[in-house]
């Protein structure tokens, strides 16, 4: 099954963490980024997933494959409606964490990808952009 | 939940992860190879992950979790398979696995674990 250009899935549960997974390989697959390639954007969702999972209190994941050309990519939103993160330079820190996890989650994911983008507010959600090209 | 079998061979456990890991299956493997090594008395683990297509930081804090609670029941952990592009994304992650054995594959693996048997032996009689 091909997957559209453009779309979406919840976010609510661990096995989710697994299905975004599986969604960003297809994805990945279908517009022949390279194994490397795949497999950064892939732990990268894996990583945003868990966040908006664990953190965010759940949300979702929309994807968008995008054009500039000559350049192919692939672009991901993950989006909650949680706490927000009130010290982002903080969380985007190597090493630091909220305590359940390595510290790499947000700042590794930023390394994996060209394109990263956050916008967080206190009380009202979080949303992470992320896009990598080919 | 789904579970991952480990299997027993002389005083080594083996364990081939082969699904796509949930962060429930991979924490109850952690258990399942505490109790097992209690249980076994046994002095290897062996860890395939050549199957995982990706370790994120909640598969690598995993691994770290089993070879230092093995280490502390006195039993060494290798992880062997690591695929390249696997490898890649672990590092530039930001992963380093401290204080994970690992090795090429299955065979090295092996190997290691006899070599620190080998040397646990003389460590005891020397």
């Amino acid at each position: 099954m091909t997957l559209p250009a453009e779309g979406s899935m919840v976010l609510a549960t661990e096995q989710d963490i697994v299905m975004s997974r599986q969604t960003v390989r297809k994805l990945t697959q279908q517009i022949n980024f390279s194994l490397v390639d795949q497999t950064k954007m892939i732990t990268a969702a894996s990583e945003l997933s868990r966040n908006t999972v664990v953190y965010g209190g759940g949300g979702e994941m929309r994807w968008q494959v995008v054009t500039k050309e000559p350049k192919t990519g692939l672009r991901l939103a993950f989006e909650d409606k949680g706490p927000g993160i009130p010290d982002l330079t903080l969380a985007l820190t190597d090493g630091w964490t909220s305590g359940k996890g390595m510290g790499v989650g947000l700042s590794g994911s930023r390394r994996l990808v060209n394109e990263f983008d956050i916008r967080t507010a206190v009380g009202e959600g979080t949303c992470v952009t992320i896009t990598r090209w080919k | 939940m789904q579970r991952i079998p480990i299997l027993q061979m002389g005083k080594c456990l083996l364990v081939t992860i082969q699904v796509d890991l949930q962060d429930q299956t991979a924490l109850a493997l952690q258990d399942d190879l505490s109790a097992k090594i209690e249980a076994t008395g046994a002095h290897g683990v062996l860890i395939d992950i050549s199957a995982l297509e990706i370790v994120d930081s909640f598969i690598g804090r995993m691994l770290a979790g089993i070879s230092g609670i093995a280490r502390v029941l006195d039993a060494t952990t290798v992880v062997v398979g690591m695929q390249p592009a696997v490898a890649i994304t672990l590092v530039e992650l930001g992963l380093s696995l401290e204080g994970v054995r690992t090795a090429l594959n299955v065979e090295r693996g092996m190997q290691m674990l006899r070599d620190a048997a080998v040397e646990d032996s003389r460590d005891a009689t020397g």
